[in-house]
C-alpha cells in the first residue's frame, strides 16, 4: 500500500500544490488537509508547506499554530509521526514549540529569492536518510523571514545533539545563526527548514532534482517502521 | 473594563534589522544625534475586570508576543471605559 502523506492546506499557503506533486513523484499518495478539520484522515507523515499564512500577521506562523489541524499534527508528532515544515512550514513548528527557536526578518530586510546550496549535516533524521553525509544540494530559497534565531544554549544543544540538519553551504544569506537552514526534534522525527525542497524535484522547473530525496527518505523511514 | 496596553519589545540581544534601517534613515533626513532605534509593537486591549495581569501576561506570552525573540510590558492605561 503507498504512504499517505498529509499536505496541509491554511489561509495563505502557496506551495500545497507543488508539495503535492513533489509526494506523488516520489512514488506515495498525497492527502489533502485542511486548517480548520483536525482529522488527519489515516496520513503516515505530514508535511507543512510554505506559503504566508494568515498573511503573516502578528508574526509569520504564528496564527497557524493555533490552527485546529495543529492539534492534532502536535499530538501525532509526539507518538513519532514524521512532520514536515518548508519555510512558513518551518515558521509554524517553531510557533507551536514542536521546534527550538524563531525565525526572523532576514538581515538586511531584503526578500531573497535564489537557489542555494545546502550541505545535509545528518542523514538520520526521518527526512534526510537518502541524503549522503555531507552531500551538497542545491534547492531554492524564498522568504523574507528566514533568519534562524535561538539562544547560545539552544543554539550549543543543536550543534551537540547534531540537530542542524540543513546548513547554508556559503555564509547564510539571511544572516542565520550559526548558518542554519533547517533543523530537527532531538528524535530525528520533526525537521523544518527554510529552503524549499519541493521546488527541486524536476529538472524542468528546478535548478537541480536534489529535493526529491527529502521525500524518498520518509518513504523509506515509513516502510522501516 | 479597562484599557490595558501590551508593548513588544525584541530582546537586547535579538537583531533588529527595521530598528537600525529606521536608524539609518534618520541622518538623512536631517537628523543627528539618535543612536539606536528598536522597533516593536503595541497592542492596546479593552478587557472586562475579571482579567487581571496574570491573564494579561498569559495573553502576551501565548500568543502577542514570542517569548523566544520579543520581550512584552503590560500598562493599565485607564480604568475608565
Amino acid at each position: 500500500m503507498d504512504a499517505r502523506i498529509g499536505v496541509v492546506t491554511f489561509p495563505g499557503t502557496l506551495d500545497d500544490v507543488d508539495a503535492a506533486r513533489a509526494v506523488r513523484l516520489a512514488g506515495a499518495y498525497a492527502v489533502s488537509l485542511w486548517h480548520a478539520d483536525a482529522e488527519l484522515h489515516e496520513v503516515d507523515a505530514v508535511i507543512l508547506p510554505g506559503g504566508f499564512s494568515y498573511g503573516d500577521y502578528l508574526r509569520a506562523g504564528a496564527i497557524a499554530s493555533f490552527a485546529p489541524v495543529m492539534r492534532s499534527v502536535r499530538e501525532a508528532a509526539q507518538r513519532g509521526m514524521p512532520v514536515l515544515g518548508i519555510c512558513n512550514g518551518f515558521q509554524i513548528l517553531c510557533e507551536a514549540g514542536l521546534l527550538p527557536g524563531a525565525l526572523t526578518r532576514n538581515a538586511h530586510l531584503r526578500f531573497l529569492c535564489r537557489d542555494v546550496w545546502l550541505r545535509v549535516e545528518n542523514v538520520d533524521t526521518a527526512w534526510t536518510g537518502s541524503y549522503r553525509a555531507e552531500q551538497e544540494i542545491l534547492i531554492p530559497l524564498k522568504s523574507g523571514d528566514g533568519r534562524y534565531v535561538a539562544d547560545q544554549h539552544t543554539l550549543a544543544e543543536l550543534e551537540r545533539e547534531r540537530r542542524v540538519v540543513f546548513r547554508y553551504r556559503d555564509p547564510a544569506p539571511n544572516g542565520s545563526a550559526h548558518d542554519i537552514a533547517g533543523i530537527a526534534s532531538p528524535n530525528g522525527r520533526v525537521v523544518g527548514l527554510m529552503p524549499h525542497p519541493e521546488h527541486a524535484i524536476e529538472s524542468a522547473t528546478g535548478p537541480s532534482t536534489d529535493g526529491l530525496g527529502v521525500i524518498s527518505s520518509v518513504l523509506t523511514t515509513l516502510l522501516a517502521a | 473594563m479597562a484599557r490595558v496596553s501590551v508593548d513588544v519589545m525584541p530582546k537586547p540581544e535579538i537583531l533588529d534589522p527595521q530598528g537600525q534601517a529606521v536608524a539609518g534613515a534618520l541622518p538623512r533626513l536631517g537628523f543627528s544625534g539618535v543612536r539606536e532605534v528598536r522597533q516593536g509593537k503595541r497592542f492596546e486591549l479593552e478587557v472586562d475586570d475579571t482579567v487581571d495581569d496574570t491573564v494579561l501576561h498569559r495573553i502576551a506570552a501565548t500568543l502577542l508576543a514570542n517569548p523566544v525573540i520579543e520581550d512584552w510590558r503590560v500598562t493599565r492605561l485607564s480604568d475608565q471605559p
